[in-house]
């Protein structure tokens, strides 16, 4: 297929208005040209995708678990582990994504990333506040102008299969709604088929759709398979011009994993070192303790570096890790172990 | 030629498995004449706190139970003590330096008190709640619901039956424990939570740990996600109780005290009839006001 073809494909499905279309294609012509020179082929065919994402150095999978087992046995002591647990606070997206969603479940939820320790003030507040595109504007109301921003899970979530003119409505829905951040998922069926074209052209299209909202782009590395696919979809991702790359929808077990984050952080690191444009990291879903948090903190500091120490390049997704951050958080403030009475219940009982 | 010797590990008892210590330490018991007896694990205070997370995820299941049910269970407990009843006998024995009969007779006494509690599984609330008689149109009903996770100190002395004697009250009304075990006698301990977990207690329902009670006490005293504490266990220790009663007191822990003389704590007579007085000791009374018309 040929890149007009593409961008005919696209555009026509996406019906949007004419006038439109030509800056469109420009936009997804300016993204192709890029990849393209990146690449050094003539066009940005499966063929030559294919080549690039297969010559990239494979994983050594033992290797890559020893090293993340290492960094999991870092003994963290108390001054560090209080840092650490207000940094992994504020890079938390705090999740819900449950087909029995409410609109007060959603507004507890971001009440809750306001205030998230009522009894200390002094806590950071979590990043974003993230749940489905109709509940964006039930959050963005609650939030204001706080500062947590709202990310929107789109593109389908979580299978991803829907034809592309769904899946751009989706986003634009969540933009207009107030949406700061899409989180979209990449068509794993066609990543798996070898069709990394048509990945990268969805990326574009979303990356578009998207307007001034950053992207995550999920990778869903549980239906990956290997962790050599883990590292070509987190290249393609980058290259269709991904804002972050994350693990998973949080609904496939294994989630987050440490060793594919791992790999995970040593492509944003060489993608950094290649182009220069610095990429953020989210790995979601399967992160419960304050434990788990530190790992992969320490892997991140040790794998990409230090300079993905901060909520803009470096994001957990999770609801329950929250709770067990505020635990240990209010167990070094006041020097006794405390229990789930003293945590604001984030998701009232639905039953009355 | 000759056998190589199968070794045991003994190891802490939390949330039905039995891990090692996160601390990976051990200690050495002696029996009462000062020979070697075994290594045990000498527990942290995050063993505690594990503890602790197991036991308040198994306490609303054991809650929920019924009466009935907690009292087969209970049973069972003493079923499978008889049947490692020799094991017991030696055991308190080597631990307690008395002689054979005597161990013999305080295990008996230790499965028989199994099965006293057991009956009383469905029998307390009648004992302890009922029907008030109030002046208005209003069914007043009162009973007693458990208290949550109950932390004990375990008697130091009486390691088998002084050890029955504190947690089968506790666990009898629908609390869960974390027991810390006599720091000097820990091996009739372990093979109880070995019973334990092949008896149908719902893993997490007892925890048991080995080690100091000095280095734990104080985290289970001031852990806000426990309900109770049962102080018995200081006695012939150099623990400052009052302190614990202090650091409970800020989550307004219920806190039962050691039986005082006037040296200070001592261990009571096991041996006698306990009453109600321990299973009361980690009951809250509820009370249920019902419109009634005539």
């Amino acid at each position: 297929m040929t890149t007009a073809a593409a961008d005919a494909t696209a555009d026509a499905t996406t019906a949007e208005v004419d006038a439109n279309t030509d800056a469109n294609a420009t936009t997804d012509a300016a993204a192709i040209e890029h990849a393209r020179a990146l690449l050094g082929v003539s066009r940005l065919t499966n063929a030559a995708l294919t080549r690039w994402l297969h010559g990239l150095p494979g994983v050594d999978q033992v290797g890559c678990e020893a090293r993340a087992g290492a960094l999991g046995t870092r003994s963290i002591k108390s001054a560090s582990k209080a840092w650490a647990i207000d940094l992994a606070i504020s890079m938390i997206d705090l999740t819900t994504l449950e087909g029995n969603d409410t609109p007060g479940k959603v507004r507890g939820l971001a009440a809750k990333a306001l205030t998230p320790d009522p009894s200390d003030p002094t806590t950071p507040r979590p990043a974003a506040v993230c749940v489905y595109g109709d509940m964006v504007a039930i959050a963005r109301n609650t939030l204001g102008d706080s500062g947590v921003r709202v990310a929107a899970v789109a593109t389908a979530f979580p299978s991803g299969r829907a034809s592309l003119a769904v899946k751009l409505a989706d986003v634009a829905d969540a933009v207009n709604a107030g949406a700061d951040e899409i989180d979209m998922v990449i068509d794993r069926g066609a990543f798996l088929a070898g069709d990394y074209r048509t990945v990268f052209d969805q990326v574009v299209a979303v990356k578009r759709a998207c307007g001034t909202a950053r992207l995550k782009v999920i990778m869903e590395t549980g239906e990956l398979v290997t962790y050599d696919n883990v590292r070509r979809a987190s290249w393609l991702c980058m290259l269709a011009g991904a804002d972050f790359i994350k693990t998973s929808t949080g609904k496939i077990s294994p989630a987050a994993t440490l060793p594919v984050t791992l790999v995970m952080l040593e492509a944003v690191r060489d993608w950094r070192e290649t182009t220069g444009t610095q990429i953020g990291v989210k790995p979601a879903g399967g992160i419960r303790t304050s434990k788990d948090a530190v790992k992969f903190l320490v892997a991140v500091n040790e794998v990409a570096g230090p300079d993905w120490l901060e909520p803009h390049w470096f994001r957990f997704g999770a609801s329950s890790l929250l709770n067990d951050l505020l635990l240990q958080r209010q167990r070094l403030r006041i020097g006794a172990y405390s229990g789930a009475d003293y945590i604001a219940d984030d998701s009232p009982s639905t039953a009355y | 030629m000759t056998r190589v010797e199968v070794k045991k590990t003994y190891k802490l008892y939390v949330g039905g498995a039995f891990p090692r210590s996160e601390s990976g330490r051990s200690y050495a018991v002696s029996d009462a004449r000062g020979q070697f007896l075994a290594n045990a694990s000498l527990a942290s205070r995050k063993d505690a706190r594990d503890a602790v997370v197991a036991a308040r995820k198994a306490q609303p299941g054991w809650a929920g139970a019924t009466a009935y049910n907690r009292g087969q269970v209970l049973y069972r407990v003493a079923e499978v003590m008889e049947s490692r009843r020799t094991q017991f006998v030696e055991e308190t024995r080597a631990a307690e330096g008395v002689t054979p009969a005597r161990a013999a007779a305080l295990v008996d006494a230790a499965i028989d008190r199994w099965v006293w509690y057991a009956g009383w599984s469905d029998k307390y609330p009648q004992v302890l709640g009922g029907l008030n008689p109030v002046a208005g149109p209003f069914f007043d009903i009162s009973l007693p619901e458990p208290t949550g996770v109950v932390a004990a100190l375990a008697p130091q002395g009486s390691s088998l039956l002084g050890l029955v004697s504190v947690v089968a009250p506790i666990i009898v009304t629908g609390n869960t424990a974390v027991v810390l075990a006599s720091r000097e006698r820990p091996v009739p301990a372990i093979t109880l939570a070995e019973s334990l977990a092949t008896s149908d207690v719902p893993g997490g329902v007892v925890n048991l740990l080995t080690g100091d009670p000095a280095e734990m006490a104080p985290w289970l005293a001031s852990h806000r996600d426990v309900n109770a504490i049962d102080l018995t266990g200081v006695a012939g220790t150099a623990i400052d109780w009052a302190e614990l009663e202090r650091a409970a007191a800020d989550n307004l822990k219920r806190v039962r005290r050691p039986r005082l003389s006037q040296d200070g704590p001592t261990e009571p007579d096991w041996s006698a009839n306990l009453g109600l007085d321990r299973l009361t000791a980690f009951v809250e009374t509820k009370t249920v006001w019902h419109p009634k018309g005539r």
